[in-house]
């Protein structure tokens, strides 16, 4: 893949490009398809209920037939909407969820763009679905969608914040931006070299603010549905709606690989007697475990209060990550750095 | 300057925290309410106008529809006020029965409560967790009378069905069952500090407010004030039970949540004791004409549902039906405080501060 | 199709005759039954009519509570406030008081601020069309004596206005509203006077005995 993209962009090249990144999106709808399934099974299961198991085996094929009808649904606008804008948005939370899988790497030697400021990209492209967020609630002219919208831009400016300064404790400790790199600072052979022990503090604040995020719960007010019904896309269904979706759920792949990536020692493997396993089986092992987890917390948790989730995110979040940030430099000046 | 505007918000008729058909609009400032007016009448089916052209055993079955999560001490309260017009005698077994299934109810509403107030605050488990529980209630209640919500069980004097051979045996299991389940409900959820922290303080008022608005059930209780009628006033055969009122002390919604559950292990107390005092045979019908026609006068009663007071108000004119109807429902009454409650409030607290008040529409709109 | 229509011809008159024999016997039983029902009823009535004048009924307890309430209604708001006073045997002696329209106002004040009585909880409001007059009838209880009693107030149905409860007992707010609604009292004094259960545009008050919906179909 490298070899492709330092090459000059011709028309062959550029083809082949484009081929890669239509597979990968055919495996991301890949993951997102079975990730709802998996998370109505599990959630089922964790509440005295069967889940899907009509259509296809084991109602496998119950997203792909809830897809299907999303796609046939006749595509209203309200009248009163801004046309223009309330075409754009889900197209614009589109795209930069799946723009930032470009960084994500999988193995040593599977990745996409290995980019020197990977982790600036993806910081910096998530925080563009905001936009479309809150211009999918203002635009629909709907009450409830602008509630939801306003509430969305609130929360995910306040997060962003906290998310992004304590990843900075792991960039110190790495050294590198570039994702890669950071994997390899973690490759001790066993698991307490992963980030997640040194950086617990950073770990556990990403863990909070990379739910909220991803506007799920017990941070999921943008639509909450018993208070605004359904949020910002209130007035949005069939394909539109389909790419709210889509996004939301690309989000949970980005966000349980990054967290692989960053702090779970990517694929690593936890003892060094274990290194006999292919590395992308230990990366999904991690990736699916966190993507259970958001799936578990959904089940298990209220919902936060608006106040509260602000509260929260700056005055516990925002001081205990730049104080993750100070403790980690004084740990390299002390320690490492001689 | 910033040209600000307040929002006018349309919160129902159809939403999906409303518990049913009831509207509240609500002026924002943000997502500050600075004025709310509930609308209500969305189901408003005239049960005392129609109460007033049928006989009392025809009425009963409306009054399955008034509170329809609690429909057996709808049955109760209309029947009651009949028997105590006509001076009607109950036959033991059949006062049991009711009591029994009066109990089994308020567990079961407060179950429902339970399970909605958390779907509400955003936790989806509970909700099933909660309905998994009610569904035993509903089963027993099935097997009793042959209906799973609207039971039409009682009659003046007494009882429609005996209790079907091994019933008793099935209360009987369901009490531990329950017990346990309950102490599972305060590990899986009364502790969380996400729940606490969204109900803890929220919603709060003073025992002269809450009586001056005539609050009764948990909403009265959480204020302190002792004032339970199966305490306060006996009726059917509450004085031979042991058992407590739980009380709070700052009338929050998280108060009302306690009193709520407790009330739960207070049922299943009294329930216990009634099991031990079950008689073994005997009537469940006692002597009643064939025609109900109540002496001219007017009675009214009241007693506990799990929302509060329920009271029958009849007035007759010595004939076969009422002359005038008029049931005193708790959810009605206690909506009333609703508006005063939400001024200053979130959008998010509309929600936690309704649901702890615990409606029914239709008894609301009756 | 004739055939048909023949059979069932035929078979009312095959089932006629035991259905007769049945009926005949059990129009017998009743009969019979009524008879014993009279004779019995005769009995406890000619043993009651006896026992009646020699027992005279003990006055009820709850008596001196009724003349108390009165009296203190008397002399605290006016001698002509209260219109009539009497148990209500039916409802466990129950004191109810008539109070007179004029009055109510200073009545209500009296019931809920006045140390003795502190009616402090009003537990229903009820409205009755008595098709001669109009009455409202306030159900109250101190949650601090844990006494009770019922207040009565009458109007005429014409203009029919009761002096509102709801600056004395917030709780009368909406079940005035609720009266006015379903049977066009007004209460002079309400902060919020409209209709509840009906639609706004509702034409008449469909508790009343003489109401017509003005469209049928409804």
């Amino acid at each position: 893949m490298q070899s492709w993209l330092n090459q000059p962009l011709t028309w062959g090249s550029a083809l082949v490009l484009f081929l890669w990144a239509l597979v990968f999106l055919f495996i991301v709808l890949g993951f997102v398809t079975y990730a709802i399934y998996f998370e109505r099974k599990v959630i089922g299961w964790m509440q005295l209920r069967i889940g899907p198991n009509r259509v296809g085996p084991f109602g496998m094929l119950q997203t792909v037939a809830d897809i299907f009808k999303l796609l046939i649904k006749e595509d209203t606008i309200p009248r009163k909407a801004d046309r223009a804008l309330f075409i754009l948005a889900p197209v614009l939370a589109y795209i930069p969820a799946f723009s930032v899988l470009a960084v994500l790497p999988y193995t040593q030697n599977l990745y996409f763009a290995d980019l020197n400021v990977g982790l600036l990209y993806y910081v910096a492209l998530s925080g563009i679905s905001t936009l479309a967020i809150v211009l999918g609630g203002w635009a629909s002219n709907n009450k409830y969608a602008l509630l939801g919208g306003m509430r969305s831009a609130a929360q995910m400016i306040s997060y962003e914040v906290p998310l992004v300064i304590s990843v900075v404790g792991v960039i110190l400790l790495s050294g590198s931006l570039n994702l890669r790199d950071i994997v390899a600072a973690q490759s001790g052979g066993w698991f307490w070299d992963w980030n997640f022990i040194p950086q617990i503090i950073g770990f556990i604040i990403f863990i909070i603010a990379a739910v909220s995020e991803l506007n799920r719960t017990p941070f999921d007010l943008p639509e909450a549905e018993s208070e605004l019904v359904a949020g910002y896309h209130v007035e949005y269904s069939g394909f539109r709606f389909a790419f709210f979706m889509l996004s939301e759920y690309v989000y949970v792949y980005a966000i349980a690989a990054l967290t692989t990536v960053l702090f779970l020692g990517g694929w690593h493997a936890p003892a060094p007697f274990l290194a006999f396993v292919p590395g992308i089986i230990w990366f999904l092992l991690k990736f699916a475990f966190i993507v259970f987890f958001l799936f578990w917390i959904r089940a298990t948790l209220p919902r936060i209060r608006v106040d509260q989730l602000m509260g929260l995110g700056w005055k516990v979040l925002l001081p205990l990550s730049l104080l993750n940030v100070f403790l980690t430099a004084i740990y390299l000046e002390l320690f490492i750095k001689n | 300057m910033i040209r600000t505007e307040e929002l006018l918000l349309n919160v129902g008729p159809q939403h999906p925290s409303t518990h049913g058909v009831f509207r509240i609009i609500v002026k924002l400032d943000g997502e500050v309410i600075t004025e709310a007016t509930p609308v209500m009448g969305y189901l408003h089916r005239g049960t005392e106008k129609i109460a007033e052209s049928l006989n009392f055993t025809q009425i009963i079955p409306y009054t399955d529809r008034m509170d329809y999560v609690s429909a057996m001490t709808n049955n109760y309260v209309l029947v009651h006020a009949v028997e105590t017009m006509m001076g009607l005698e109950v036959p033991q077994r059949a006062e049991y029965l009711r009591l029994v299934v009066m109990e089994l109810q308020r567990v079961a509403s407060h179950l429902v409560w339970w399970g909605t107030y958390l779907l509400d605050i955003g936790a989806m488990s509970p909700f099933l967790y909660a309905f998994r529980d009610r569904e035993m209630i509903i089963d027993l209640f099935n097997e009793l009378c042959g209906a799973r919500l609207t039971y039409n069980y009682m009659r003046v004097g007494g009882v429609k069905w005996d209790a079907p051979p091994g019933w008793l045996d099935k209360v009987r299991a369901f009490i531990p069952y329950m017990e346990n389940k309950l102490m599972e409900y305060d590990k899986l959820v009364s502790g969380n500090e996400i729940f606490l922290a969204r109900i803890k303080g929220v919603g709060a008022y003073d025992a002269k407010t809450a009586i001056d608005y005539g609050l009764t059930g948990a909403n009265l209780r959480c204020t302190g004030v002792d004032f339970d009628i199966r305490k306060a006033e006996p009726y059917s055969l509450y004085s031979k039970f042991d058992f407590d009122v739980p009380l709070g002390k700052t009338g929050d919604c998280h108060d009302r949540y306690r009193i709520r559950l407790e009330e739960i292990r207070q049922s299943l107390r009294i329930l216990k004791q009634a099991m031990e005092q079950f008689p073994e045979g005997g009537d469940t019908m006692g002597k009643v004409p064939r025609v109900l026609r109540p002496p001219a006068g007017e009675v009214y009663v009241r007693i506990e549902s799990p929302r509060g007071e329920i009271g029958c108000h009849i007035v007759s004119k010595g004939k076969a039906e009422p002359y005038r109807l008029k049931f005193r429902r708790p959810s009605f009454v206690n909506l009333q405080i609703l508006p005063k409650l939400l001024v200053g409030e979130t959008m998010t607290n509309l929600i936690t501060i309704l649901g702890g008040i615990d409606i029914v529409v239709g008894e609301v709109d009756c | 199709m004739s055939e048909e229509q023949g059979k069932d011809g035929e078979k009312p008159v095959v089932r006629e005759a035991p259905a007769d024999a049945e009926r005949e016997a059990k129009l017998k039983a009743a009969a019979e039954a009524r008879a014993a029902r009279a004779a019995a009823k005769e009995k406890t009535e000619s043993e009651a009519g006896e026992a009646a004048p020699e027992v005279a009924k003990p006055p009820s307890p709850r008596q001196p509570e009724l003349d108390r309430l009165a009296a203190l209604i008397k002399s605290e708001v006016s001698e002509s406030a209260v219109e009539d006073a009497y148990l209500n045997e039916l409802n466990g002696d129950m004191p109810v008081i008539i109070i007179n329209n004029s009055y109510w106002r200073e009545v209500s004040r009296l019931l809920k601020e006045h140390g003795e009585l502190q009616f402090n909880y009003l537990r229903n409001v009820s409205g009755v069309d008595y098709e001669t007059h109009m009455e409202v009838v306030y159900h109250l209880y101190s949650l601090s004596t844990k006494r009770e009693a019922a207040f009565k107030v009458k109007t005429e149905r014409d203009a029919a206005a009761v002096f509102s409860a709801t600056p004395v007992w917030a709780t009368a707010n909406w079940n005035e509203r609720e009266i006015y609604d379903l049977l066009g009292i007004d209460f002079p004094g309400h902060p919020d006077m409209r209709r509840i259960m009906m639609p706004d545009d509702w034409v008449g008050h469909p508790l009343r005995k003489d109401y017509e919906p003005i469209d049928p179909e409804v």
